[in-house]
């Protein structure tokens, strides 16, 4: 079943054109790559599914719905979440503090803040930040401030997640950590989308990469076609001696 | 060239570094390898100035230089990119450049250092006036390693300079550093890409939970079986 659609979609900044023309769709429960040279589009992409900003035109159907244009926390609702490429945390709240708001904000029933706390500890024990609750989120390092990201987001109970760059500045053996977290994450049902520089990851764990460049879809396919594609390799990969199965 | 013996470096109540010593040679490239949160930025923040060490020294060229303020160790020729490349996003890439010339020799030879920063990335020439927030991620590290390179530094200090980049754009930023010690400059690398890190390093550092725990020659690490478990992920 498609559980996002979208087509023609259009943005420009002033004349620059972020997003050109773009059209895919996402299968639920698939993990879907999306890579390309940096200034490519793809955060500009995240930020209109998402409704951070609004689209010039184009159509993003999300379980057959039109969402196109709604704003932020009504995207949430539906049932999509995200995290950012620079973390956008509260920098003086508790990392506890930040998974009850993401959970109490999502749309979901029986909620009470009874039940919430215990449900953020799970989320929390989940990405692997457990015992870390009364911390102020400033005095994480930033792969826990993305860990708490994915926490915030999860709270939430997204059917589509939207993760961007969660990996950068990850060694290879935090990248393997990461890998099985955004499995697990699969596992519970929810359909990832995620922006990464690290092929390894791109590599082992989507089914299926998007790859664009100047705003516009320059191939779609297993990751193993894809890092065979003479475009991609010259856009993006370059030679294939940066490539990490090397090491 | 670079002595730093034996520092301890505290934040608030908590203890970042233990007894670290870590050196570096004229001419070399040395790298720092450890998991997040180990002290990595915070041994290198120490060595710039934004920390004073409680205990131990740092030595550069023979002088003592912890306590010092930040201004005076750029001055004496060390240059930090930080993580992120922490650039002023509202100024253009140009005003980004001359502010790494801020100390008194550097600003007499601004123009000339900048015409060399734009021989090494040529694509900053090409986005002089542009106002950084609107570059690509690529962009904004080229403009943070040029804007490092502005005050003619001795040593440059590198925290994680392939963060969030394409692969491509770390091969072209990777040849840029290893070309440095060919221009003089002497490089203390933080990367998380931790093959390449050690396969352009002289020496590296291995840094676990604030402390030194393993050093030596930086292909010598790379086929070590606890690196290559801990760090190289294998």
């Amino acid at each position: 079943m498609k559980i996002l659609d979208v087509q023609g979609l259009k943005k420009n900044f002033g004349g620059l054109a972020a997003t050109a023309n773009v059209n895919f769709n996402i299968e639920q429960g698939e993990i879907v790559g999306l890579i390309g040279p940096n200034g490519a589009g793809k955060t500009t992409l995240f930020n209109l599914i998402s409704g951070a900003i609004t689209p010039d035109s184009g159509v993003i159907t999300f379980k057959g719905k039109d969402i196109a244009g709604l704003k932020p926390y009504r995207i949430c609702r539906v049932g999509i979440a995200r995290t950012f490429q620079s973390v956008k945390i509260f920098a003086k709240m508790s990392v506890f503090n930040h998974v009850i708001i993401g959970y109490l904000f999502g749309d979901h029933k029986h909620k009470t803040s009874g039940t919430s706390s215990e449900e953020a500890e799970k989320i929390l024990d989940f990405v692997g930040l457990s015992g870390m609750s009364d911390r102020r989120a400033a005095d994480l390092t930033l792969v826990n401030q993305k860990r708490l990201e994915v926490a915030r987001a999860l709270a939430t109970q997204p059917e589509l997640l939207l993760l961007d760059e969660v990996m950068a500045g990850l060694n290879p053996t935090e990248v393997s950590e990461a890998m099985e977290l955004v499995r697990k994450i699969r596992e519970k049902g929810i359909t990832v989308i995620m922006i990464e520089h690290v092929m390894k990851a791109i590599m082992t764990i989507c089914d299926r990469v998007i790859v664009l460049h100047h705003g516009e879809k320059l191939a779609e396919g297993k990751p193993g076609d894809i890092t065979r594609n003479k475009s991609v390799i010259e856009v993006y990969l370059g030679d294939f001696a940066c490539l990490p199965s090397k090491t | 060239m670079l002595t730093v013996k034996n520092i301890s470096t505290v934040h608030g109540k908590i203890q970042a570094l233990w007894d670290v010593s870590i050196e570096a040679e004229e001419g070399e490239i040395v790298a720092l390898v450890g998991a997040n949160g180990a002290g990595k930025t915070t041994l290198l923040d120490t060595i710039s100035g934004t920390y004073t060490p409680v205990a131990g020294s740092v030595e550069f060229q023979g002088q003592r230089i912890d306590g010092k303020s930040a201004a005076y160790i750029v001055e004496q020729g060390i240059s930090h990119v930080p993580q992120g490349g922490r650039l002023f996003s509202d100024m253009t890439v140009r005003e980004n450049l001359e502010m790494g010339a801020y100390s008194r020799h550097a600003w007499k030879q601004r123009t000339e250092t900048i015409e060399h920063v734009c021989q090494i990335f040529p694509r900053l020439k090409e986005r002089e006036t542009q106002i950084t927030s609107t570059l690509s991620g690529g962009e904004k590290q080229m403009v943070a390693i040029g804007r490092g390179l502005m005050s003619r530094p001795k040593l440059c200090i590198f925290d994680e300079p392939s963060y969030g980049l394409s692969p491509k754009a770390v091969m072209e930023i990777f040849q840029v550093i290893k070309s440095l010690p060919k221009q003089g400059i002497t490089v203390l690398l933080v990367e998380q890409n931790v093959g390449q890190a050690l396969e352009m390093a002289n020496r590296a550092y291995v840094l676990e939970n604030g402390r030194i725990t393993l050093q030596g020659i930086a292909c010598d690490l790379l086929v070590n079986d606890y690196v290559r478990k801990a760090y190289l992920g294998l």
